[in-house]
């Protein structure tokens, strides 16, 4: 067990390691740079600003310091802002991790609830109604939903506000960030239940006297949970991009928009230590839907 | 409903099965899985049924204890278990029935237990749903039946998961769960049949200990009349939804009355037979959806006569206790009583 970890955890380095080196040597092969706009500045200017930041040395070299660094926990400074990559990744996180572990647990609990709802009464009116619904959500891409929502919500009703102090501005956000997740893990848990309801072991539970909802709760939900465990892995990928949009849409300060400034501007340091950021991320989020798995299903054994 | 009376321990017949009859409403028709099935079944007694698959073996157990699923229901008939009618009974009485008065085990061990639960939680369920242990009187219960069904290390199998462990044991705890609290009835779907020959053999050997043991009723389903020739007292033999006969073990298999019973016995190996002097019985099993007017079983019978083909037999008793329903009986008895009347 720990020494499975340890591998993966091993293995996880080398990913992020390849990660830094690919976006590095990409973000510098795509013509133009940080000093490069419509109205770009004197030579001499941007050779003294390019001295400054080191962009006048060979890639080469300008690698090897930047992982150098790295591995000091220095990600550098920001080419626009001056300010410290590492205090404006964990200011705008602040921001996109509240929204994301709302959006994932909103999407989890709903989408187990509405799940069990369609299992229990197939073919029915609620079954039928949730599908149609989550269907629709499915559907239909976030920008189009976030824009929907604010549009309906804000604009027209005037329900919720655009910005608030407090945090119900993060409503709407939340809702356009959860809704396709949400569908997916109902009709994950909905298809998964109904498979397990008629499952051999389900019969010997009520062929022991086991009562109908305790039948669902401690021997159909436990087994289909596994499905959507394994989902939090590519579920934390779509709310990392999905937050660039809805941030976007919604002008919150994450860090998906900081992200996607960034890369407007060719602010590099931003770029990379964002990117090293998102993908640490990810791949902690996967192991971690991995060792939750092991917990639920004791057949699973790492070797 | 007195539910009280249902907790005396009680002589005689303890479950009167009369006249069941159970159908699955599916989208292509009703299939009547169980079409007016009677029998009684004595305290401490073994009662056999065979029948070949799609008989409706296994609807009839379902049907005493209501886990049938969805699209089946009993259309009619009692269930009488201590005089009381189960039929009758909610799923919340049922409750009370399940897994405390009546257990069953069934065929297949290796998907009976879940998997993520290891297999004394399991069996602890049923303690504590039923009985007033708690704590560490239920790991003492736990490990006394893993002991009782012969199986070694209880402390430590307590703690496994299913897959952990072998068919046979599995199946030793399927039955180790449904002993746990004492029942009057053990219902036995097939036990034996997803298990090695070795092993069957162990099974069945532990269900009659205990059998003989706790005083249980057993009802053993089968469709394999030779492995559980020696085990019980009575016999019934199933077609198509429907009891062909029904009589002691020895009215069955020495002196069968009904045409599929003498095909089955046919077909069972024994020392003296070798393989090609089996005979199985030639044709297939009725379409259910598509059930024949007369009896099930004329289409395949060697003996059918004209009547066979548009009439179902009423069931005719042969002799104590031992019932058919086949028209050959009544000819029979019609000759006989024609050649009485010549003298
Ligand atoms: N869920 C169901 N839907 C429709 N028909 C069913 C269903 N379950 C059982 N049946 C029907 O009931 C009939 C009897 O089935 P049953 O399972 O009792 O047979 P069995 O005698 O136990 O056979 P086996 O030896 O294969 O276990 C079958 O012919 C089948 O067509
Ligand atoms: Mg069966």
């Amino acid at each position: 067990m720990l020494r499975y970890f340890l591998k993966r955890l091993g293995l996880a380095l080398v990913t992020v390691g390849l990660i830094m080196t690919i976006t590095f040597w990409a973000m510098n092969a795509v013509p133009g740079g940080p000093f490069e706009r419509e109205k770009a500045p004197e030579p001499r200017v941007k050779a003294v600003l390019e001295a400054r930041y080191g962009l006048d040395k060979p890639i080469g070299q300008q690698f090897v310091m930047y992982v150098g660094n790295v591995l000091r926990g220095d990600f550098g400074i920001s080419l626009k802002t001056g300010r410290e990559i590492t205090t404006t990744i964990l200011t705008g996180f602040k921001t996109s991790a509240k929204l994301g572990a709302m959006a994932i647990v909103v999407a989890v609990f709903f989408g187990l609830i509405f799940g069990m709802t369609a299992a229990l009464f197939r073919n029915r009116f609620p079954d039928r109604l949730i599908i149609f619904l989550t269907t629709f959500f499915v559907s239909v891409p976030s920008f189009v939903l976030a824009t929907l929502l604010l549009l309906v919500f804000s604009i027209t009703l005037g329900w919720i506000p655009v910005w608030s102090a407090t945090d119900r501005h993060m409503l709407l956000p939340v809702i356009a960030l959860a809704l396709y997740p949400m569908s997916y893990i109902t009709r994950l848990t909905k298809s998964n239940l109904l498979d397990i309801l008629g499952q051999d072991y389900i019969r010997t539970a009520r062929a022991k006297g086991v009562a109908g909802w305790l039948i669902v709760v401690k021997h159909a939900l436990r087994n289909a949970l596994i499905p959507v465990i394994t989902y939090l892995g590519p579920l934390t990928a779509y709310i990392l991009t999905g937050s660039l949009v809805v941030e976007t849409v919604f002008t919150l300060g994450g860090l998906g928009r900081e992200f996607i400034t960034a890369i407007l501007q060719r602010d590099y340091p931003l770029i990379m230590g964002t990117t090293i950021f998102l993908s640490v991320i990810m791949i902690g989020m996967t192991l971690l839907s991995d060792l939750i798995y092991k917990i639920v299903d004791p057949r699973i054994t790492f070797s | 409903m007195n539910m009280q009376g249902l907790h005396e321990k009680k002589e005689g017949v303890i479950l009167s099965v009369r006249n069941l009859s159970t159908s699955f409403f599916t989208g292509s028709g009703e299939v009547k899985a169980v079409n007016g099935v009677s029998f009684d079944l004595e305290a401490g007694k073994v009662l056999g049924i065979v029948g070949e698959s799609g008989s409706g073996k296994s609807v009839t157990a379902y049907s005493i204890l209501q886990i049938l699923t969805h699209p089946g229901r009993i259309v009619g008939g009692q269930v009488l278990y201590k005089g009381v009618d189960l039929a009758k009974f909610s799923q919340r009485q049922m409750r009370e029935i399940r897994g405390e008065q009546i257990s069953i085990i069934f065929q297949d061990p290796m998907t009976s237990l879940n998997p993520t639960y290891t297999v004394g939680n399991q069996i602890g369920e049923a303690i504590r749903l039923h009985t007033s242990r708690r704590g560490s009187e239920v790991r003492d219960r736990i490990v006394e039946l893993l002991t009782l069904v012969g199986i070694n290390e209880p402390q430590k199998r307590a703690d496994q998961y299913p897959h952990e462990l072998s068919g046979g044991m599995r199946q030793r705890i399927m039955i180790a769960m449904a002993i746990a609290c004492e029942p009057d009835i053990l219902i036995a779907d097939e036990p034996t049949t997803a298990l090695d020959v070795t092993i069957q053999a162990q099974i069945l050997e532990l269900i009659q200990k205990l059998q003989d043991e706790l005083g249980l009723a057993v009802i053993m389903i089968t469709h394999d009349l030779g492995i559980i020739a020696d085990m019980c007292d009575d016999i019934i033999v199933m077609y198509a939804g429907s009891i062909a006969e029904r009589g002691s073990a020895d009215d069955i298999f020495y002196n069968p009355h009904h045409e599929y019973t003498k095909g089955l016995l046919h077909s069972i190996p024994t020392m003296e037979k070798t393989d090609d002097m089996l005979i199985p019985i030639a044709g297939s099993p009725v379409d259910m959806l598509a059930m024949p007017a007369g009896c099930p079983f004329a289409p395949r019978c060697p003996s059918a006569m004209k009547v066979c083909m548009t009439d179902m037999p009423e069931e005719l008793e042969i002799g104590d206790g031992h019932f058919a329903s086949c028209w050959m009986n009544v000819k029979d008895m019609v000759m006989a009583e024609a050649g009485e009347q010549h003298e």
